[in-house]
């Protein structure tokens, strides 16, 4: 607890005991009201006074005067023990409020602590530690296990094992060696790194990450917007409600030459001011969205703004991009072909050995696809020719790699197949060996990606690609996605995205995830942008709305889950707080509740609220 | 020009005063105010003495709600 907190809960425990004391001593009259008043004072002058500054400042209508009103009115009735009463529960329920809602504020924000403290930075073999901050680009710092990764750079020196939880909720480790680069924010988990920085501090991944993160909660949603346009009218109008109940009937009845009965109605009219304190719907909601968001970014989803969870609840079509989105954006050897008589081992190692020199897609992918460490002696006289391939010798005897221009070229006999990919044609020594097929590969677990937007609600998933079409059929029925739109140029891919949105019902949005450069205008286009993070680009990084750190499609399904399970909070708090609150002040009009139901009423309300809104955090698979 | 500053207030309703009052201040073209990290974002318009307008800021919120603490 605070300083402040531990304070009204010592208040609230010295006047608990005095109530129960004043209680059992049996006077009456003037002193009864200066006993209770004791204890009344010590828990709420500090309501009284906020209420008195608040007609001071012509703020009238807030919580702390419609607590004066109403426990000053319990007194002037004689209803001591019950106006007590009412100031200190009402002070029990504030109390724990702000414990529960510091609270969670603490573990939203520890989630989100990712925040490095120093940087080791080497200067002339000796290290220092500095501030982050003070770290040029182009420096060389140290990083030993245990620590947070500072700033963005390359590793110079060293392998180590990065946990990268904090930035992308993945668990698994990584593996990180010389000339890897490495993003700020990860943590070091053994052996010494040197990394050589290329970003300063503000722009590495870390800062802005932190950046988005606090702005978040800045971005309200229309949940949020409604609540603070209602409290704005609830308020005054509950009160003009209470003086009608107050003055009204008695004056009715005192025309009707009754007894006007003043007592009975004013203690009816204090009681719906307690019941209708406005603080259960008023912090509630704010405090689901904060959780939503902490639990999403637990998950390596970061949340720009409340008002994006809540378009992600109701997402109906979801435009994807291919290449880096879908599948890995990386070439990978997915088939070979060996010609009779020829080992497949035979055939990738002359395709790897000839490629060697090289640092095109395909060549990694060709070494990547072979594994073992190339002696680069064992290749000479090679010639490079170009929108065709490579010849060379190997060990010494002629080889040639490349597509099927390069085979009638050399005028070689050859096959092919009829495969998605690109076909490399491998000949060694006058001989064809065979071929190999190179294509893109899907990312694990984007067809349960495609499976679970389709449980999550989604209409339709559609694929926006700028590949040629036979790549494209390929990975959409590999995937099971409804549509495909291929051989698209950025500004199709924007059109195509007008043209859901002209075809959507009302209350239905469109999502678009991509990675890659030139999808920063389809992001913003559609209503809500989801970027791949940790591949993806800057510039989509700063257009998306949301950013997946760990660049798995399944974490779009996730976002949808853990946004309806917050909007399903919010609404279950508006009607469950709003229908009780509406019954006991009808109930309260005609005298069925008393004061203590109205206690239950705001407090009790609002607790449940509370806890109720502090599950959002929490968020499981399955 | 936007800057951010560490605020505390405890109710939200009362965080909503705050930003309303602050936006109405002379100097100031946009301001949020977050409950839940309890921050004020402030965006100054041009050519103005921030540390005045602040003053202001705090002066306008501090009539809304008494409680409430703006760390300058």
């Amino acid at each position: 607890m605070t300083k402040k907190q531990k304070k009204v809960f010592w208040r609230i425990i010295v006047a608990a005991v005095l109530v129960v004391v004043v209680s059992l001593i049996p006077v009456k009259g003037a002193a009864r009201f200066f006993l209770f008043g004791i204890p009344y004072l010590i828990i709420g002058y500090d309501i009284l006074k906020k209420a008195a500054l608040g007609i001071w400042h012509k703020q009238v209508f807030d919580e702390c005067f419609l607590m004066a009103i109403a426990t000053v009115g319990a007194f002037a009735l004689g209803e001591y023990r019950e106006g007590t009463a009412v100031m200190l529960f009402y002070q029990i329920g504030e109390l724990f409020q702000s414990y529960a809602v510091g609270k969670s504020r603490k573990n939203i924000t520890a989630l989100m602590d990712i925040r490095p403290d120093f940087a080791n930075l080497l200067v002339d073999g000796e290290e220092k530690e500095v501030d982050p901050d003070e770290v040029e680009v182009g420096s060389l710092i140290l990083v030993k296990p245990g620590e947070k990764i500072p700033l963005d750079g390359i590793v110079r020196e060293g392998r180590a094992t990065v946990n990268t939880s904090a930035l992308t909720g993945e668990s698994l480790p990584r593996e990180i060696e010389t000339g890897d680069e490495v993003i700020s924010g990860c943590v070091n988990m053994s052996g010494v790194l040197t990394i050589e920085t290329t970003r300063e501090f503000e722009e590495s991944t870390v800062s802005k990450i932190l950046e988005l993160v606090e702005n978040s909660s800045m971005k309200k949603s229309r949940s949020e917007n409604f609540i603070t346009r209602f409290a704005r009218y609830y308020t005054p109008a509950v009160c003009f409600l209470a003086l009608a109940v107050a003055l009204l009937p008695p004056i009715v009845q005192l025309a009707m030459g009754m007894s006007p009965l003043w007592a009975k109605w004013v203690i009816r009219a204090l009681t719906m001011l307690v019941i209708s304190c406005p603080c259960a719907l008023v912090i509630s909601i704010p405090l689901s969205f904060f959780g939503g968001i902490g639990g999403a970014s637990a998950q390596g989803i970061l949340v720009k703004g409340s008002n994006y969870l809540e378009i992600l609840s109701k997402t109906k079509y979801v435009l994807c991009d291919k290449t880096g989105t879908l599948t890995k954006g990386a070439f990978e050897v997915t088939a070979m072909h060996p010609a009779d008589g020829v080992s497949e081992g035979e055939l990738l190692e002359t395709a790897a050995v000839c490629e060697c020199f090289s640092n095109h897609p395909i060549s990694r992918s060709l070494k990547a696809a072979y594994g073992k460490e190339i002696d680069q002696e064992r290749l000479s006289d090679v010639e490079e020719i170009g929108g065709h391939g490579v010849t060379a010798k190997v060990d010494g005897i002629p080889a040639a790699v490349g597509n099927e221009k390069l085979m009638k070229k050399l005028g070689m006999t050859f096959f092919s197949t009829e495969e998605v990919g690109t076909q490399i044609h491998v000949v060694k020594d006058g001989k064809y060996l065979g071929l190999l097929m190179i294509a893109d590969v899907v990312k694990e677990g984007a067809k349960e990606a495609v499976a679970e937007l389709k449980r999550n609600g989604v209409k339709k998933v559609i694929m926006l690609t700028g590949d040629s079409k036979k790549a494209a059929d390929a990975v959409a029925t590999q995937l099971n996605v409804d549509e495909v739109r291929s051989e698209l140029l950025p500004s199709d891919k924007v059109d195509s995205v007008e043209a859901i949105l002209a075809l959507k019902n009302r209350g239905e949005c469109v999502a678009f995830v991509g990675d890659g450069m030139n999808d920063a205008p389809v992001l913003s286009r559609a209503d809500i942008g989801i970027a791949m993070g940790a591949m993806g680009s800057d510039a989509a990084i700063e257009a998306a709305d949301v950013v997946l750190m760990d660049d798995d499609p399944g974490k779009i399904a996730t976002a949808m889950a853990i946004s309806r399970k917050t909007l399903g909070i919010v609404r279950q708090n508006i009607v469950f707080s709003l229908v009780i609150k509406f019954a006991c002040l009808g109930l309260g009009a005609i005298g069925y509740v008393n004061m203590w139901w109205a206690i239950f009423a705001d407090v009790g309300v609002m607790v449940l609220a509370v806890l109720n809104a502090t599950r959002a955090l929490v968020y499981k698979r399955g | 020009m936007k800057k951010t500053y560490k605020i505390e207030v405890d109710c939200a309703n009362c965080a909503q005063k705050m930003e309303d009052a602050a936006k109405k201040v002379a100097g100031v073209a946009d301001a949020t105010v977050s409950f839940m990290t309890q921050k004020m974002k402030v965006e100054f318009a041009e050519d103005v003495n921030q540390e005045n307008v602040m003053q202001e800021v705090l002066k306008a919120c501090k009539k809304v709600e008494s409680d409430c603490e703006i760390f300058l």
